[in-house]
Order: structure tokens, then sequence, then C-alpha cells
């Protein structure tokens, strides 16, 4: 398969996002003073921990109160600071919705949410920590821009863009330990466009965050069948700068599909509907929770169970270009 | 603005500030007379008396030490409005454009309009303390000596982030932050204690580890000598100043159906009449 491996790796080891979450905060830390680290009592499942650590006196913990969190979070921006904030996805988002929308982005401070456990791989806690809605609240949001990077080295490279851009930041980070696809000397974020994985004429994929990888396996097991898949990974789907390229693509294949870890209703696959009705009609084919709850249960059963491994995504898509 | 900054009597400039707040709401028809005439010499006695904050706003060399104000009870916005256009921050002409399309002076305060004096967006109740508890904190971090006074209403004081907030900063020992609280007792729906009673309210903020001080809220002297004593103080403070909704126009007092209700011409012309 046309890999395009100037930027990707091979056969990447398993790193965990959350530890470059923490690792980059740290390293910013050094470099900038007004970096400052909010946590609401998940701080070692977050990975905030590290920069805790390092610079104790930049780092408040909330204990179990994010609305708290998030609006002093604002008063700190206000104050000159850059504040990361972090908590599950599904606390940082729902709960504290009209803090983000009232006293973040309405006067627009440099407040940068990172939040992990994105999706319904949470696992075993199950539907009450499962975050399948948090992109969709955080893009309707005018002001916000929103990142979901799909391994440890694109995490890394997310966190500094938006520790240097201005205004706020939602950036979604998986709770699962993923194999690195991005070379980390190769690799750098670039919210001005999709970042084209291979090259295909069949079908275009449309995805970011833990399912790329998931994608680029269902991909190859496509090629088997003479099917090539054109895939496009979209970080930044906030503001969405990727239209032209996937219309584009679009163009030549002539069929889209988008995979999400996320409900079908908000997130990826709303951008890329939302952007083709307008731009060049196309049928989509929108992969994700179909608007239901999770439930408890391993990440990879679950992952099997809604539709998301490389399997299901082949026999999928498969379906999807038979029609 | 250190010292008492006016060259006319404080009576007079709350007279004056009833009366913007008055024509304010009744040009724009619509507003919240009600908690604006409130929280009138609260705000006044903060802004000529209390604040170290500069009408020159972001052109003063001293911009960076100002103290900060934040209105949490952002429906108070007329009086904030017409207390900083009295001042110098803007011009009182920029009044009347209160709550229409284009404005500067929002339904309830916002800094995406970049008129001066207003340091915080607020409006959605029950986020001005935890957003003063940041900035108290950013202050803290970079050694600024400024103070951050917040003004909330009673009736928000029973939103759940407000009680995460105090918790906050009696834990943080933010002794930079004053809380002063407009118990006027009432709320849209009726009196605060038929409602939701906050109960010892007093209590319950010395339990969560704040100085407490009681004041009438419309005496100068009261008001100036706890804010002095809050300012002085090494704990967090609050001052619970007891008010009268709608305070100086009889027919609105410690009534609230006036909470957010337009004056009629012949109402603002007799509410006028009684602040001659």
């Amino acid at each position: 398969m046309s890999l395009n491996t100037s930027f990707l790796k091979v056969d990447g080891e398993v790193k965990s996002p959350r530890s470059a979450y923490g690792e980059t905060l740290v390293e910013l830390g050094e470099k900038n003073n007004n970096i400052v680290v909010l946590d609401a009592d998940l701080s070692c499942s977050t990975q905030t921990c590290m920069f805790h650590k390092k610079f104790p006196e930049r780092f408040f913990n909330s204990g179990i109160a994010e609305q708290d969190m998030m609006t002093t979070a604002a008063g700190l921006a206000l104050a000159g600071k850059i504040p990361f904030v972090s908590t599950f996805a599904m606390f940082a988002t729902a709960r504290c919705l009209d803090q983000i929308r009232n006293s973040i982005c309405y006067p627009n401070l440099n407040v940068k949410i990172v939040a992990t456990h994105g999706g319904i791989t949470v696992g075993e806690d199950g539907a009450s920590h499962q975050a399948l809605e948090d992109v969709s609240f955080m893009r309707s949001i005018p002001g916000m821009t929103v990142i979901v990077p799909s391994d440890y080295n694109e995490v890394k490279e997310a966190v500094r863009y938006a520790a240097q851009t201005d205004g706020p930041f939602y950036i979604r980070v998986s709770r699962t330990n993923l194999k690195t696809v991005f070379d980390e000397n190769n690799y750098k974020f670039n919210p001005k466009s999709a970042v084209k994985i291979t090259e295909g004429k069949d079908v275009t994929v449309v995805t970011n965050g833990e399912t790329l990888i998931e994608a680029i396996n269902a991909a190859k097991m496509l090629e088997k069948d003479g099917i090539t898949a054109e895939i496009l990974h979209t970080p930044q789907i906030k503001p969405f700068f990727a239209a032209n390229d996937l219309v584009e693509s679009a163009k030549k294949t002539g069929k889209v599909v988008t995979i999400e870890n996320h409900s079908i209703i908000g997130g990826i696959g709303s951008v890329v509907c939302e952007t083709l009705s307008e731009l060049c009609p196309t049928p989509v084919l929108r992969i994700g929770t179909n608007d239901v709850f999770g439930q408890s249960g391993e990440q990879r059963v679950l992952m099997e169970q809604y539709g998301l491994t490389s399997e299901k995504l082949y026999e999928k898509i498969k379906s999807f270009l038979m029609k | 603005m250190n010292g008492n900054v006016l060259n006319i009597s404080f009576k007079e400039f709350t007279n004056t500030v009833r009366g913007d707040i008055l024509k304010m709401i009744h040009g724009a028809k619509s507003g919240h007379p009600g908690g604006s005439l409130s929280c009138v010499e609260i705000l006044s006695v903060l802004y000529t008396k209390i604040l170290n904050v500069p009408v020159e706003w972001k052109k003063s060399p001293d911009f960076e030490k100002r103290d900060r104000f934040i209105l949490s009870k952002g429906h108070a916005s007329a009086c904030l409005y017409s207390v900083l256009a009295r001042l110098g921050f803007f011009s009182p002409d920029e009044l009347m454009t209160f709550r229409k399309f284009g404005s500067r002076l929002q339904g309830h305060p916002s800094t995406r309009y970049g008129l001066e004096g207003i340091e915080a967006s607020t409006g959605s109740l029950g986020q001005g303390l935890s957003m003063a508890s940041g900035v108290a904190l950013g202050l803290k971090l970079d050694k600024n000596p400024a103070k951050v006074y917040v003004l909330m209403g009673d009736g928000e004081m029973q939103e759940g982030s407000v009680w995460e907030a105090l918790m906050a900063i009696s834990h943080r020992k933010l002794d930079n932050i004053v809380v002063i609280v407009d118990r006027n007792n009432l709320q849209i729906d009726g009196s605060c204690d038929d409602v939701k009673s906050l109960g010892n309210l007093d209590k319950k903020l010395e339990a969560f580890g704040f100085e407490v001080q009681t004041v009438d809220g419309h005496s100068e002297d009261e008001l100036t000598k706890a804010l002095n004593a809050a300012k002085a103080a090494n704990k967090p403070s609050a001052i619970i100043a007891n008010t009268i909704k709608g305070k100086g126009i009889s027919f609105m007092e410690n009534n609230a159906g006036w909470h957010g209700k337009a004056p009629k011409d012949s109402e603002l012309e007799a509410a006028m009449e009684e602040i001659k």
C-alpha cells in the first residue's frame, strides 16, 4: 500500500498519548513561566502529575470541582497566564459547558482544555465516563479550536501548537496506549491541511484520533480486494481548514467514509457532511457511535461491538462501496 | 483612584448614578433596575474610595498594578456603566446606547467590545467568584500586590459553583480577594427565603474560612470601614452588605417585580422626582 512513509512510521511502538501530554507540559513549563496547569483530582490519569511534580507552585488541583476549575482557568488567563486544564473529556465538557462558553470562549481567553479519556475506549467504567459527544459540544462554540490527535507524537505537536497560539483550545486525548503512527523527526502538525496518509482512488476515508490506526489497517485489508482507499487524517476539525483537500479527494473517489471514536452526530462525520454538501455533494458513510450511550467492557471488545476495529471498518466500507 | 475623587457630595453622586440607571433602562425598554439600584452605594464607595484603578485604563503605565473588580451579578451592569462613565472611564454620552444594537454597553458586561473599566465578561451567574479566584492566583504568582473585588448577588449564592469557589479560595489562602454580597433578599421569583433560603449566610461564609463583616449596604461610612478592613485582612474576606432592592425609588423598593422590568414614561418621571 502506498503509505506516505516520509512522515509515517512503518511499525511504530505502542506509546501512551497521555504521557505525551504530561511530558510536553513539563517541556513547555521549563520554557515559559506563564504556563500553569489545573486538574480536578485526576492528575495521575491525565498525567498532569508530571507538571505538578516539577512545578508545584504552578499546579492547581481544584479537587472534584470542575466548574470552579474551568472558570478559575479563565481568571488565570485574564491575569496573563496560559492555563492548561485537564480532566476526563466527559467532565471537562458536559459538566462545564456554560463555563467554557461564557467565561472562556465569549471573552476569547487563552485557556487550553486538554481532556483525556475521550471516546468509548474509556472501557470498564462504562457510559457515565465515556465521552461520545464532547467534540460536538466543543465544536459548536464560537472561537473554540478543536483538535483530536492520533498518537503520542501528534499529541506532543498539538499541545505545543496550542501553547503558542492565542485563544481557547480543546484537545481530546484517548486513554488507550496506541501504536505510534507519526515519525517524531519528520512529522510536523499542520492545522492548515489534511494529512494524506495513503493515496487511493476508490474511496476517501476521513478520520482522526485513535481510529486512524484502525483505518490504516482496514485500508490494507481493502487493498487485498483491489480497493484503494485514500486516507485523510484531519486532526484539527475546527476551524476546519482541510475543505479543499477533502473536496479534491471526494471528486476523485466519489465516495467518502468518516470514522471516529465519537458519536456520528457533531464530530468529524458532521464536519465532512457539512463541507461536502456545500462544496461537492458526495455520498458519505459516517462510522462512529450511532446516537447511543456506551457500556462497560474491555477496550478491544467495545471497539468491536461499536464497529470501530479495522475488521469491522473493512466490512462496513466494503458494503458501502458495493451499494 | 485613591482617596475621594469626587468634587460633588457622595449623595449627589449616587443620585446621578440612580438617575442614569433609570434613564438607561427606560431608554433600552429593558434591564434590571432592582438589583442595579441596590448596589449603587457599594460600587460608588468601591470606585471612589477603595479601588486603585486608573481611569486612563490601558493607557496608564500603572495598568498592571490596578485592583480588579468583577461584577459577578452581571445584570447590575447599568450601575457599573454609570459609575465608570461618571468617573471618566468613558463618556457619559455613551450611557444611552445601553443594550442597543452595536453598543459597547451590552446587557451584561463583556470584554469583547473594549469598554474601558470592564475586567470580565459576566452574566451567567455563579462564575465571577471562580474567575476572581483565578485572577487572584495569577496576581500572587506575579507577586503583584493588587486586590480582587467581586460583587455577588445573594440569589446568585444559590449556584453550587459559588461554594466550590469559596472552598478553593479558602484552601489556597487567597487573602487578596474581597467578596461582597449584595444582600437585597429578593430574586426574580420572590424572596430568597421563599425560593431557597441562604440561611445563616454569615455563619456559612465563616465556616468556609472567610473573615465576615455585615454592614448596611447603603451606608457610605459602614461600607468604607468594612472595605478598608477587608483590604488589610490576612485571610479571604467577605462583606455581607444588607441592601434594599430598588433602593431610592419608593415604588420599586423591596418589590421583586422590578427585578427585570423597564419603567414606563410616567414611572420614570415619578422616579426622577424622588432623586432630585
